[in-house]
């Protein structure tokens, strides 16, 4: 009788899938996006458009020419997308964008397995590549509302991280709440990123161990060093970074404590590099670093089976 | 009052890791219990608990009444078997249970008299030693699911002070409500086999844990434990759980109504627990009564494939076939078969095997329930590792059975694992992590021979 399916337990599933999960964080991504777009003109979206194109393709060949499944269903190079072009300046030349969405995609993502698979966040590892391969166009910023004020390239400016490298005066809390600052074209409205994360959150798409850990390590950090934490979280990418890239689930620890040290160590990075470092802004770049340490921190706090803690106090009583 | 220790009693039950909630669909919750008619033959495998099979008693020709030995065994851990219908022995055959043994199986015809079997008496019980003895001669097994045979639960060594008995009533499979109905239904006799147990044992305190999805079954019980006189100390009481699956898996039901762990490796008793089941309890009680051994069972027939989901209590041996159609049949062609619940049941072949003392719930499901997603890469979202009741981590235990690496399982704690599938149920790629962990088990075990 083969009509029967006959399969392993459990027959039920919760329903939820890549793509459900993915979809939640484009949509989280969203408030973002259209702050952008009115921040930074129609320009902002047409570099989204370039990069998530660029991300969607290159899966596309990528899988094609490795005779793999098409994965692009699962809407995660969408993702890799939407953030690359969040971590680019307004003003780039659409063929480095596209550039930098073949670097995540292919040598990040699919050169080690695909999905689940890259050690390393692709999104921002093409940001470090493009930043290292064309330092001009990756620090030339436009200043908020240029497109209405003139030409594109006439009106740039300098971010706040580099006003504040120089002892500048820095833009108004609100005009940083609200992201009327230089910046990535997705990195400056403080107030869109949060209802994004508030939302992944409320859809338990992600926990808020990471960010949570993050920003409170840079706050508390910058207040002992002496400086504004409040102008440290409203700055640079730090919400963008801590909200929607540590928590990327592949390159972040599986395990609660493990999350609380990746947070943590992602804000001591940072601020070692802001306000020690060369360079005005060091998100990326901790991240990065913290991701490579993933595997080792998950083997330190992997949780202890079941009944093997008393197993241990035990040996060690008697 | 001189000498007893002061029990206290947990207001709300401990914190436990993990788990998920899991939709409850329990439909057949408020419909009482019909009793399903003798069937025209019974098929009664020799092993339907944990341990030593039995060996038939009876020979084709005999002829037999309800509740006579048609099987049994020397081995302690077993558990022996009666005859469910009155009527003649056929033949003595062979069947495949669902777990894939092939064992012996007398089928019996019945005369449809249900005859009671004329040398049956109630015991004797004066002592923890009658009951266990009068637990075994009952042919009681864990009705819970597991099947074990309750006489070696409840003979406990004298060097484990037993201070808890915990009554099962958790039932956080989804569709199943055959304890649900038990508590209700039998509640008399869940609570004067509670004292029982109690008393023989001399266990000090009572928890009857209920998930608080079952409302009626707590306002039920609860009355009934504070209004006895046989405990005028109030030394049974019920505790509402949150409705969160696995809250009826031992170890966790432990943890959730004392507080204490079980080590791993280690039984209830290690941590002065004993658990049983709601049914079981309540069965204990009508035998001690009636001297009827274990020959039906109450079960839930559900699921979108079956026309009139119902309690039914069936004779043991009866094919799910019959059930299924005292149930009205399939009211659409079915996909999956069940025995037991969607995250713990085993998926049937075919629907002639007989109903066995420890099922508790047959399901059937049509077109869309019965399909799984096809899996997809883990995108190591940490789902199974946050939801897993036991601290496990079921995606690297994936990728370690993947790679056959029996050291890392072991590290990794594989053999903890109760395949309880609250992993696979969260997880958003469909990964088939509880058959990956029992393969990883298969691996263990192969490596330390």
């Amino acid at each position: 009788m083969e009509k029967w399916i006959v399969s392993p337990s459990p027959h039920l599933r919760q329903g939820d899938t890549t793509r459900k999960l993915m979809g939640d964080v484009i949509i989280a991504l969203c408030p973002a996006l259209a702050g952008s777009g009115f921040l930074f003109g129609p320009r902002a979206l047409l570099v989204v458009l370039v990069t998530v194109a660029s991300c969607v393709l290159s899966e596309y060949l990528c899988r094609r020419v490795m005779k793999r499944d098409n994965t692009i269903g699962d809407l995660s190079a969408v993702v890799t997308g939407i953030l690359l072009a969040f971590n680019l300046p307004v003003g780039i030349n659409l063929f480095m964008a596209a550039f930098g969405g073949v670097v995540a995609i292919v040598v990040v993502k699919q050169m080690f397995g695909g999905i689940g698979m890259n050690f390393v966040n692709p999104a921002l590892t093409a940001r470090i590549v493009l930043m290292s391969s064309f330092p001009t166009a990756m620090s030339t910023w436009s200043e908020p509302f240029y497109y209405v004020k003139g030409g594109a390239d006439a009106l740039t400016t300098a971010s706040p991280l580099a006003l504040m490298a120089q002892g500048e005066p820095l833009p108004s809390y609100t005009d940083l709440f609200l992201g009327v600052r230089a910046g990535c074209l997705g990195e400056t409205c403080a107030v869109a990123l949060l209802l994004g994360g508030a939302y992944l959150v409320a859809r338990r798409v992600i926990k808020p161990v990471i960010p949570l850990c993050f920003i409170g390590t840079v706050a508390v950090l910058t207040l002992l060093l002496g400086q504004n934490p409040l102008e440290h979280i409203l700055t640079g990418g730090l919400l963008l970074g801590a909200i929607f890239m540590a928590t990327d689930y592949t390159t972040s620890p599986l395990t609660t404590k493990g999350r609380v040290v990746f947070g943590v160590g992602c804000g001591v990075i940072t601020v070692l590099i802001r306000v020690f470092g060369a360079l005005p802004e060091g998100v990326s770049f901790s991240i990065i670093l913290m991701n490579i340490l993933v595997p080792h921190i998950e083997r330190l706090t992997r949780p202890k089976p079941f009944g093997e803690e008393g197993k241990r106090r035990e040996k060690a009583g008697s | 009052m001189q000498g007893k220790v002061t029990l206290t009693f947990p207001k709300r039950p401990s914190r436990t890791h993990g788990g998920a909630g899991v939709p409850h669909r329990k439909n057949t919750a408020a419909m009482e219990s019909t009793v399903m008619p003798p069937p025209e033959q019974v098929v009664i495998p020799m092993q339907q608990h944990i341990g030593a099979p039995c060996k038939p008693t009876v020979k084709a020709g005999d002829l037999v009444g309800v509740g006579q030995v048609i099987g049994d065994s020397e081995q302690y851990v077993s558990a022996p078997i009666h005859a469910s219908v009155s009527g003649k022995v056929l033949k003595i055959t062979q069947v495949q249970l669902p777990t894939g043994n092939r064992v012996d199986a007398v089928v019996i015809a019945s005369d449809g008299e249900m005859r009671p079997y004329e040398k049956l008496c109630p015991p004797v019980v004066n002592n923890a030693k009658d009951l266990v003895r009068a637990a075994r001669e009952s042919g009681l097994v864990g009705l819970g699911g597991a099947g074990f045979p309750a006489h070696v639960k409840l003979n406990v060594p004298p060097e484990k002070r037993i201070d808890t008995l915990l009554i099962n009533v958790a039932e956080c499979e989804p569709y199943i409500t055959a304890d649900h109905r038990e508590a209700l239904e039998n509640s008399w006799a869940v609570l004067s086999g509670v004292y029982a147990v109690k008393e023989l044992l001399q266990i000090d305190r009572v928890l009857i844990a209920v998930e608080e999805n079952k409302p009626d079954v707590i306002e039920t019980l609860t009355k009934i434990a504070e209004s006895d006189t046989r405990d005028p100390e109030n030394h049974v009481r019920v505790l509402p759980l949150k409705a969160r699956y696995p809250q009826g898996a031992e170890k966790v039901l432990v943890q959730a109504c004392t507080g204490r762990k079980v080590p791993a490796g280690k039984l209830p008793a290690d941590v002065g627990c004993l658990v049983m089941n709601v049914t079981s309890v309540a069965f204990l009680a009508n035998y001690m009564k009636t001297g009827m051994p274990l020959v039906s069972k109450r079960l839930t027939i559900d699921g979108s494939a079956i026309a009139e989901p119902k309690n039914v209590i069936v004779p043991l041996g009866t094919s799910i076939h019959e059930v299924i159609e005292f149930c009205g049949g399939y009211r659409e062609e079915p996909k999956k078969l069940l025995m037991g619940g969607p995250m713990m049941g085993l998926a049937l072949a075919d629907d002639s095997l007989p109903v066995l003392k420890q099922n508790n719930a047959v399901l059937a499901f049509a077109g869309r329930d019965a399909c799984l997603p096809e899996p997809t890469a883990c995108i190591r979202c940490g789902r199974c590792v946050e939801s897993c009741p036991m601290h496990l981590m079921p995606t690297l235990l994936e990728t370690w059975t993947k790679r056959k690496n029996a050291e890392e399982l072991i590290k990794l704690g594989v053999m903890t694992c109760m395949e309880c599938g609250t992993c696979a149920f969260r997880c958003p790629a469909g990964r088939p992590l509880v058959q990956a962990i029992r393969m990883g088990k298969a691996i263990v075990k192969g490596a330390k021979k």
